[in-house]
C-alpha cells in the first residue's frame, strides 16, 4: 500500500519529506506538494501519513496483490495520547480501533546526566542497575565443569 | 567536474560516534552519556531518529524480557533457549549478558512512558509467550528517539555513511567514517576515538516475494541495507555466522508477524485440509538433524523445514486459524493491534480482500531470506564479551568490540546472540555504549588522525555515480537503458536474482550446493566490479548507489560463509543438497570470515562454540 497525495490537500510543507524513513516522499518543484517518489521503496510505515497536518497522504494497497476499494486511515493525536484507526473492507464493512501510544507527556524523559553517576567504570553494570533489574544484584554464570 | 563532487568538506571531531540511530544506536547514546558526561557524543542517521529503523511504526511486543523480578526465566533459562532455537551454535557469554540486563532496559522504557500491557489477574506484564510481553507500541521508536536525542551532544539526520575510517597510524584501528549529507551533498568526515556501528540489518539482498509496485513490502524494513556488514567488512573486521540467514513464516503477502496469533491467542496452522502437519515429518527429519528434532520448544527453522515439506507435497494453501480464535472483542483487538501497531500493510490485505479474520483464515508463507543479528539468527561482527563471562578466545579488552580496535557494534551488527529483538538490541547498544567510553578514556591522548589522501579518495568515490550520470546520459537519447552503467534498483535486482538463484532462495526452494556458490561467487565478482558503474541522478540515487553498495558486501560474506560450511546446520532457513545433513561431528563450530583490506583477499577460519551454561 504505497502512499499517493491529494492534490487539494497538500500545502508543500515537508513535514512528511522530513520524516520519511525511506526518503521518498519528495517535493515537485513547479507545483510545490509533495509525491511519493519510489512507492517500490515504500514499507507502508504509516510515518508520513501520522505526521501530515493536512490528512493529505493516503494509502493505496500494492497493486499486485491489493483488489482496488479498501482503506485504512489514521489518526494519531500525540497531546491525547492515542491512535484511531478505521479500516474500510472492498466490501464496504468497516471496523474501528483506537489504542494509546505513550502514558507520559512528550518531552519529558529524563537525560541520563540528570542522574548522579552511580557505580564504576570497571564493574558489569550498566546506569541505573542493579535498582532498575529490580533483583538484588546482576546475575552472573555459575560455571560448568 | 560535477557540481557536487566540488562541494566542501565537513569536519566533525568527537570522542563517540555512533552510527544509526535505530534501537542499538538510541541505547549506546544514552548509556555512553550517563558514563561520558564530558565526551562529545555524535550520533548520525541516514534517515530521522525520530522514525528510523526497523522500528519506525512501532511494534506491538518486547520480544526479549526475563521478568527476573517475578522469577519468571534466568538468564541461564535463555541461553539454553536461543542456543536450542539455533541448533546448537550461540555465542551464550554475549546472550547471557543480553539477557542478565535486559530487564533494567524494559523498566526504563516503561519509565520514559511506552505502555506495557498488564495482566489483570497476575499483576505482572501481560505474556505473549515465554520471552515476549505486549505493549501498544504505536510511540516506541519516537519514545526511544526522544531519550538518544537528549543524550547525544549532536544527531546529524539524513547523512548516509559510505565507508570508516582507519587510523593513519595504525590500520586496525578506527578513526572514524565518511558519508554524505542526503539533503545538501556535503561530504562528512567524522573522527571519533571510538565509533558504534548499529546500522541494522538487511534486506533485498534476496528477491523479495513480493514483485512490482509491492516490492517494498518485506517483512524486515527496505532501509535495513546491510551497511552494519558492507561498513565492518571492508574495515577488516572479523565476521560470524554470515551463512545464517533469516527465513521467517509470515501471512502471505502482508508479512503480518504470526507471534501473537500462534502465542496470545493460540491459533493452529494446518494445510489446506485441516491437518497439522509441523510432527509430520519427524522421522524423516531425525534421519538427517538428529536429535535436534526432539528440541523444545521446536526450533525455528525445523518448524519451517516441516512447513516447506508440507508445500512440496502439494498440500498447500497453509492456514492460519485466525477465525477459531478471535471469540472476544479483546481477543479481535489484541489481533488487530499486533498489526495496526507494527505491520499495517497486513490489514490492507485483510480489508482489499475482503478477509475478516473473524471469519476466514489466512493464508502463511516463508519470506525471502534477511540477513539480521537480532532476531531467531545471528549474523554479524565477531566481537569480545564481557571481562567476567568469556572464555579467553571470546575476550579482547572491550565488550562488543570488534576485532578491530576502537570499532564496536550492537543489534543487527553484532552476530552469534540472536533473539535480541528490540530491547535486547538497545540493551547491546548500552552495553557497547559503556564499553566504547571506557576505550576512549583509555585513550584519551587525542583523536586518531585520518590519512588525507585517502580521505580524498573517498570523496571522489562517493561522488562518482552522480558525475557518471551527468557525462555519460548524453550518450544515449533518454530513459534507463545505457550500454555504460546501471542505476542502483537495477543493481538491486540483478543481486537479487543471483543471490535466490545460486545462495538458496526462496525459488529454489532455499537449496543451492557447492557448484552453484562458486558460480554465484563469479557472477558477484561482476556485480562488483560493476559498482563502479552505477549511476545516480540525484542526491537519494546516491544514497541507494551506496544502500546497493553495502548489500553487495553483505552477499558476498553469505555466499563465501555458505560455501565454507559443509552441512545444513538450519534446515528451513537453507539447505546444502551437496551436504544435506547435520553434522555435528565437524560443523559444532561457528563459521567465520576476513577481508583483509590491505590485500582485498578473504581468508575462511572456525572458532570453537564453547557452553558456558548448563
Ligand atoms: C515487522 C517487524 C516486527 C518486529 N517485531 C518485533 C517485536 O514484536 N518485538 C521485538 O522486540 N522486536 C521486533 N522486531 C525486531 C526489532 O525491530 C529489531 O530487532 C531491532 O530493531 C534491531 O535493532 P538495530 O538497532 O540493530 O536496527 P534498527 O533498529 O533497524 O536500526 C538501524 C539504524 O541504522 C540506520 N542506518 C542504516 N544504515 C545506515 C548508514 N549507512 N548510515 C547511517 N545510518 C544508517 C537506519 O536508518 C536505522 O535507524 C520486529 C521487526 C520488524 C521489522
Ligand atoms: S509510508 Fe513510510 S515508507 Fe512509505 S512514504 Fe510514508 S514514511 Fe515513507
Ligand atoms: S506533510 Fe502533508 S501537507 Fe506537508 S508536504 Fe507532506 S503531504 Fe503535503
Amino acid at each position: 500500500m504505497p502512499t499517493f497525495v491529494y492534490m487539494s490537500a497538500c500545502d508543500g510543507c515537508g513535514l512528511c519529506v522530513d520524516i520519511c524513513p525511506s526518503d521518498i516522499m519528495h517535493l515537485d518543484r513547479d507545483i510545490r506538494r509533495a509525491y511519493n517518489i519510489e512507492p517500490d521503496y515504500c514499507w507502508e510505515c504509516y510515518s508520513c501519513v501520522k505526521a501530515c497536518p493536512q490528512h493529505a497522504i493516503d494509502m493505496r494497497g500494492y497493486a499486485d496483490f491489493s483488489p482496488l476499494g479498501h482503506g485504512l486511515t489514521v489518526l494519531r493525536e500525540e497531546d491525547k495520547g492515542r491512535v484511531s484507526w478505521k479500516v474500510t473492507y472492498r466490501n464496504g464493512q468497516t471496523k474501528e480501533f483506537t489504542f494509546p501510544i505513550r502514558s507520559t507527556r512528550p518531552n519529558s524523559i529524563r537525560p541520563p546526566d540528570t542522574f548522579p553517576q552511580e557505580g564504576d567504570m570497571g564493574d558489569q553494570l550498566l546506569a541505573h542497575e542493579p535498582g532498575y533489574l529490580k533483583v538484588e544484584k546482576l546475575p552472573g554464570l555459575q560455571k560448568v565443569e | 567536474m560535477s557540481v557536487r563532487s566540488s562541494k566542501a568538506v565537513r569536519r566533525v571531531d568527537s570522542d563517540i560516534l555512533i552510527i544509526g540511530g535505530g534501537m542499538a544506536g538510541c541505547g549506546a547514546a544514552y548509556e555512553s552519556r550517563y558514563w561520558g558526561r564530558k565526551l562529545k557524543i555524535v550520533l548520525v542517521e541516514k534517515a530521522n531518529v525520530e522514525r528510523s529503523g526497523a522500528v519506525a511504526m512501532g511494534l506491538s511486543a518486547i520480544n526479549c524480557y526475563m521478568g527476573m523480578r517475578w522469577k519468571e526465566n534466568t538468564p541461564d533459562d535463555f541461553v539454553r533457549y536461543a542456543r536450542t532455537d539455533l541448533m546448537g551454535l550461540v555465542r551464550e557469554d554475549l546472550v547471557f549478558d543480553i539477557a542478565r540486563h535486559v530487564d533494567s532496559t524494559v523498566h526504563l522504557f516503561e519509565e520514559w512512558g511506552l505502555p506495557i500491557i498488564y495482566d489483570k489477574e497476575t499483576g505482572r506484564y501481560k505474556r505473549e509467550g515465554r520471552w515476549q510481553i505486549l505493549i501498544h507500541g504505536e510511540s516506541y521508536k519516537p519514545i526511544v528517539a526522544e531519550a538518544a536525542r537528549k543524550s547525544a551532544t549532536e544527531v546529524y539526520n539524513r547523512i548516509m555513511v559510505t565507508h570508516l575510517l582507519r587510523d593513519k597510524n595504525d590500520p586496525n584501528r578506527v578513526a572514524g567514517a565518511a558519508g554524505f549529507s542526503v539533503r545538501d551533498g556535503a561530504f562528512y568526515v567524522f573522527r571519533a576515538k571510538a565509533v558504534i556501528v548499529s546500522a541494522g540489518g538487511a534486506t533485498h539482498v534476496y528477491r523479495p516475494r513480493s514483485v512490482g509496485e509491492g516490492a517494498g513490502r518485506t517483512w524486515y524494513s527496505p532501509w535495513s541495507t546491510g551497511s552494519a556488514y558492507g561498513l565492518l567488512i571492508q574495515a577488516g573486521a572479523e565476521m560470524t555466522q554470515m551463512e545464517n540467514r533469516l527465513v521467517v513464516t509470515r501471512f502471505k503477502d502482508g508479512y503480518g508477524p504470526v507471534g501473537a496469533w500462534f502465542l496470545a491467542l493460540k491459533a493452529v496452522a494446518t494445510n489446506a485440509y485441516g491437518e497439522d502437519y509441523e510432527r509430520r515429518y519427524t522421522e524423516e527429519q531425525r534421519k538427517l538433524y538428529g536429535d535436534y528434532v526432539d528440541s523444545k520448544p521446536f526450533p525455528t527453522c525445523l518448524r519451517n523445514d516441516s512447513m516447506l515439506r508440507e508445500v512440496r507435497a502439494g498440500n498447500s494453501p497453509i492456514y492460519i486459524h485466525t477465525e477459531k480464535v478471535l471469540d472476544t472483542r479483546e481477543k479481535e483487538e489484541l489481533g488487530w493491534e499486533d498489526f495496526l501497531d507494527m505491520t499495517m500493510s497486513q490489514s490492507i490485505v485483510w480489508a482489499a480482500q475482503n478477509i475478516d479474520p473473524k471469519v476466514t483464515p489466512s493464508e502463511l508463507q516463508t519470506s525471502e531470506p534477511y540477513i539480521m543479528g537480532s532476531h531467531a539468527t545471528c549474523s554479524g561482527a565477531w566481537a569480545s564479551g564481557p571481562s567476567d563471562l568469556s572464555p579467553k578466545d571470546y575476550f579482547w579488552g572491550y565488550n562488543r568490540m570488534t576485532t578491530v580496535r576502537g570499532l564496536f557494534g550492537a543489534g543487527d551488527t553484532i552476530g552469534g546472540s540472536a533473539h535480541k529483538f528490540s530491547s535486547g538490541s538497545f540493551a547491546e547498544g548500552r552495553l557497547a555504549g559503556k564499553a566504547a567510553v571506557s576505550f576512549a578514556l583509555d585513550h584519551g591522548d587525542g583523536t586518531p588522525e585520518v590519512d588525507d589522501a585517502e580521505v580524498e579518495a573517498l570523496r571522489k568515490a562517493v561522488f562518482t555515480p552522480l558525475q557518471t550520470y551527468e557525462v555519460e546520459r548524453n550518450l544515449i537519447v533518454r530513459g534507463t537503458v545505457s550500454p555504460t552503467y546501471i542505476f542502483p534498483g537495477q543493481g538491486v535486482t540483478r543481486l537479487e536474482k543471483l543471490m535466490d538463484e545460486y545462495c538458496g532462495g526462496w525459488g529454489q526452494f532455499y537449496t543451492t550446493n557447492e557448484v552453484l556458490l562458486k558460480r554465484g561467487l563469479e557472477l558477484l565478482g561482476m556485480l562488483k566490479e560493476d559498482l563502479a558503474r552505477v549511476a545516480a541522478q540525484d542526491l537519494h540515487q546516491l544514497q541507494r548507489a551506496w544502500e546497493l553498495s553495502h548489500r553487495v558486501w553483505t552477499a558476498e560474506a553469505v555466499l563465501r560463509h555458505t560455501l565454507h560450511r559443509r552441512e545444513t546446520r538450519w534446515p528451513g532457513y537453507y539447505y546444502r543438497a551437496d551436504c544435506p545433513k547435520l553434522d555435528d561431528k565437524e560443523w559444532h563450530v561457528f563459521v567465520n570470515s576476513r577481508y583483509d583490506p590491505a590485500t582485498g583477499s578473504w581468508t575462511m577460519s572456525t572458532r570453537p562454540v564453547h557452553r558456558l551454561v548448563p
